[in-house]
């Protein structure tokens, strides 16, 4: 990743209801990054983030699509599925309430962190949300020093 | 303090041969929601929890804690300790209440 023009595209398919599977992709782009010798301080905020966004997809949306854009200057994501879509974005993103079901709560997921922790593992976010066609988020760390 | 000296000095027991024994353990956390601990855990932390999931596994591995802490004698799922062997996460167990194994935590550290 010496080079500016460098770019990596990375893209990942999270089924939907599968909780064990759920943070492939994270751990994927975890170790990818890790490799490729970016700075631990951003590859935590990304994997945080993307881990967030992968269980959310699996609990509320069936499932969806991630795609990762990685540069020497930043990590960019973008999570898109369709799903239920959100009624409300700004009450999704308070801390703490959720809608997710009972036995998903049991599993520990739930707290209703999911959304304001990717938010704050981000230097960018963006959602949006069309009730009965699905979610589309994006978001972005910047790449601080080593 | 590493990973090896707290799990002696807590009388701790590990669920499997410590993968990464001299990792330092800077902080603790208690709690067994994944998403509070994902974005609170603090990076090297030691994490009390009775979570013996792979999604425990999974967050501990992401939220770079030095060590999951499994509590109350709480099991450890077959596929969590398989996970957690593969990549490489510090798992040890005890019968202590979560509050009680950080207190001997927070003395180790001298908190």
């Amino acid at each position: 990743m010496a080079d500016a023009q460098d770019k990596i595209l990375l893209e990942y398919q999270v089924p939907g209801d599968d909780f064990t599977r759920a943070g492939e992709a994270s751990a994927d782009l975890k170790a990818r990054l890790k490799t490729l010798g970016f700075p631990a301080a951003s590859v935590r905020k990304a994997a945080i983030s993307l881990y967030e966004g992968e269980i959310n997809l699996a609990i509320h949306a069936g499932g969806g699509k991630i795609r990762v854009e990685l540069t020497p200057a930043r990590i960019e994501m973008w999570l898109d599925d369709e799903g239920p879509g959100i009624p409300d974005i700004a009450l999704a993103m308070s801390e703490g309430y959720s809608t997710a079901p009972d036995e998903v709560r049991s599993l520990g997921f739930g707290a209703g962190m999911g959304l304001p922790n990717m938010k704050k593992y981000t230097d960018e976010f963006e959602i949006a949300s069309e009730v009965g066609r699905g979610t589309h988020i994006r978001m972005a760390v910047d790449i601080g020093p080593a | 303090m590493t990973v090896k000296q707290l799990c002696e000095a807590c009388g701790f027991v590990p669920a499997f041969p410590l993968p990464d024994p001299d990792k330092e353990v800077s902080c603790g956390f208690c709690g067994d929601l994944l998403s509070w601990a994902m974005g609170r855990a603090g990076e090297g932390c030691a994490w009390c929890t009775v979570m013996g999931s792979v999604n425990a596994v999974a967050v501990a591995s992401l939220a770079d804690a030095a060590v999951l802490v499994l509590c109350h004698d709480a099991a450890l799922m077959a596929d969590a300790a398989a996970r957690a062997q593969q990549q490489g996460i510090n798992i040890l167990l005890t019968g202590l209440p979560e509050f009680e194994a950080a207190v001997c935590i927070a003395k180790q550290l001298g908190l």
